[in-house]
């Protein structure tokens, strides 16, 4: 194959058969959380390990994704709803520009904790394959459900999920 | 030319296989490119009345990504 | 030229698993309502253009769109040669389009009717746009059906003449790159049958027993016409917050015309409420196989035609749009409220188009009247509101 469509033929296949030789999308499901630490708009640090012994709602968002906007009322009430049963959500944010991320949370605030991931390590470490992504935590520090993306109507699943963890 | 038709047709065969390639740019780092001035037409009504400003003077039309539409040839 | 043109509407057919318009398929556009007005002066030519327009969602996949447009023209262009100099006509046109999301899937349904005195157009189009790749790549295909009817307008009465029908298919690929840059490549072939002519154009041969040293016939067009345009476009995010885009297209038809369009822009925000974007746009083509800007004599060819639009041309635009946000946070029901300025200045130049208008006993000889070219002024004003 000395043309030049024949080498490109050639390059996508090799290509193909390298990358179906290594893992396909690595998932976190079922291990341990990753720790981290990161910190709030407000400026405060908080770290996953504090929330150990509580049911963790981990919801990766952005101020340009307009599923995750949709998301957070919903979002909102959830924690409300649960949080007295020993439960806590933590909204991280991945923009690169805080200040949009300050002028969002002013017009439409939340009362659950933001922290920010600026430079996307933590979104990086939870391999986030799209947005948003939902990942909730049980009271040992396993990642038991992930969610990618939002549709209208996963809050109950979500819910549902929640529920079961604060019972165990 | 049999030769570059089969070989595009096996370039989209392997790229089907080239579906475990992992995308290169995360769903978390498309802040720059979900900016209103980073979509092909943000304004759809001005672009679609300069496209028939166009359409209607000039000998060609197509592949504009916008779907055409009336005359207005006079 | 023929077989080049085969061999490209082979690589349609292949290439048809590839291509694409734009990108993000995922979610629907806000909510958005227009006030268009526009200006159009050049060529002999003055147009009014105004429109509404109205896009809302009624659920998180499915979306309405109405647009509704009234063209008022009034002047007569260089080659309207007939004794009726000035016309003043109207076009009106409707627009519907729906769009629906279904996973990683956009669905495109529209119907445009455009309506004027001596020219009815329907056109259908149906479009499917793809997200794979994790979201980085969006195959689009699109289906474009239009039937035309043309007619004449003289005095208060108009003759209905024929039909024109057209069939446009389109395949497209957009590809993000990088973390800043998106590309992307459109093919479109259309086919056309019936009618093709503009009845109002005519050709001009050599005549010594008139006058002028000329004398004007009718034009004989082919009854079809196919088309093959593909074009590559980018997009670049800068890191001062602006955005370069590019794109070049090629076009090649069986009437033998080859053109080719290259356009550049900028485009920058500043502060919370403004954008401002420059663009130039630089078109050329060659002419059609059967155009000619003087005949030998009468029916010298099987086909025919003196119209503008098939002559060698050239043509430079040079633009400028300024957005304000009057209402950048919102206002109760508006997340959004701008307001946008655009003006355009088109050059055109003809290489064998010439300026045959008012001349009446020859200053000179045909043939050798000066080539035309004229200059065009467009201004864009609207005003937009998202909710």
């Amino acid at each position: 194959m000395r043309t030049a469509p024949g080498k490109i033929f050639r390059a996508c296949v090799l290509a193909a058969i390298a990358a179906a030789s290594t893992a396909i999308a690595a998932s976190v499901d079922g291990g341990p959380a990753p720790p981290f630490t990161l910190s709030t708009p407000g400026g405060r640090q908080d770290s996953l390990s504090q929330f150990k012994g509580q049911v963790v709602m981990l919801n990766f968002w952005a101020t340009w994704c307009g599923p995750c906007q949709q998301e957070m009322p919903l979002l909102d009430q959830i924690y409300k709803q649960y949080a007295p049963a020993g439960f806590t959500l933590l909204g991280i944010n991945v923009d690169t520009n805080e200040a949009k991320v300050k002028a969002l949370l002013a017009h439409k605030p939340v009362s659950f904790t933001v922290l920010l991931d600026p430079h996307n390590s933590v979104a990086g470490k939870y391999h986030v394959e799209e947005m948003p992504s939902t990942i909730i935590i049980d009271r040992q520090g396993n990642i038991r459900y992930v969610h990618r993306g939002y549709k209208p109507g996963d809050e109950n699943g979500y819910q549902d999920r929640i529920r079961q963890l604060i019972q165990e | 030319m049999p030769r570059l038709r089969l070989a595009l047709i096996g370039a989209a065969l392997a790229l089907g296989g080239c579906t475990t390639l992992q995308p290169w740019v995360k769903p978390y780092e498309r802040n720059h490119l979900a900016e209103p001035i980073m979509s092909w037409n943000r304004d759809a009504i001005s672009a679609a009345y300069m496209n028939h400003i166009f359409e209607t003077r000039e000998g060609a039309r197509g592949a504009t990504g916008i779907a055409g539409g009336g005359c207005g040839c006079n | 030229m023929a077989q080049a043109d085969k061999k490209l509407g082979r690589w349609s057919a292949i290439t048809a698993l590839l291509l694409a318009r734009t990108a993000g398929a995922a979610v629907l556009p806000d909510d958005r309502a227009d006030i268009f007005y526009s200006n159009y002066s050049g060529g002999g030519m003055d147009i009014t253009g105004k429109s509404v327009s109205v896009r809302k969602k009624f659920s998180e996949q499915l979306g309405v769109e109405a647009d509704y447009f009234i063209d008022t023209v009034t002047g007569a262009s260089i080659d309207v040669l007939s004794s009726a100099s000035t016309i003043h006509d109207q076009r009106t046109q409707k627009s519907l389009a729906l769009n629906y999301i279904r996973d990683k899937t956009e669905y495109t349904l529209s119907y445009t009717n455009s309506v004027e005195d001596d020219y009815v157009s329907n056109t259908t189009h149906f479009g499917l746009s793809q997200d794979m790749f994790g979201d980085l790549t969006t195959v689009t295909l699109g289906f474009t059906n239009t039937r035309n009817l043309v007619g004449e307008h003289n005095g208060s009465v108009t003759t209905w003449l024929a039909h024109a029908y057209s069939l446009g298919y389109e395949a497209g690929v957009s590809q993000i790159l990088t973390k800043n840059l998106i590309a992307g490549v459109t093919f479109e072939v259309v086919t056309d049958q019936g009618y093709l002519a503009n009845p109002y154009r005519s050709i001009r041969f050599l005549d010594p027993s008139n006058a002028k040293g000329y004398s004007l016939g009718a034009q004989v067009y082919p009854g079809t016409h196919t088309s093959d345009a593909i074009a590559a476009r980018a997009k670049y995010y800068l890191p001062n917050r602006a955005a370069l885009a590019v794109s070049y297209r090629y076009y090649a038809d069986t009437w033998a015309v080859r053109a080719n369009t290259a356009e550049l822009g900028y485009t920058q925000p500043i502060g919370r409420r403004w954008i401002v974007e420059g663009r130039v746009r630089y078109y050329q083509q060659g002419h059609a196989s059967f155009y000619s800007d003087l005949f030998p004599f009468a029916g010298s060819q099987n086909f025919m035609a003196r119209d503008q639009t098939l002559a060698a041309s050239t043509n430079l635009m040079l633009d400028a749009k300024a957005t304000y946000a009057f209402l950048p946070d919102g206002w109760k029901i508006f997340k959004r409220g701008t307001a946008t300025l655009e003006y355009s200045r088109i050059s055109f130049k003809y290489g064998d188009f010439r300026n045959i208008k008012n001349y009446g006993l020859p200053a000179y000889q045909p043939g050798s009247e000066p080539l035309y070219h004229f200059d065009a002024n467009v201004w864009q004003i609207y005003l937009s509101m998202f909710f």
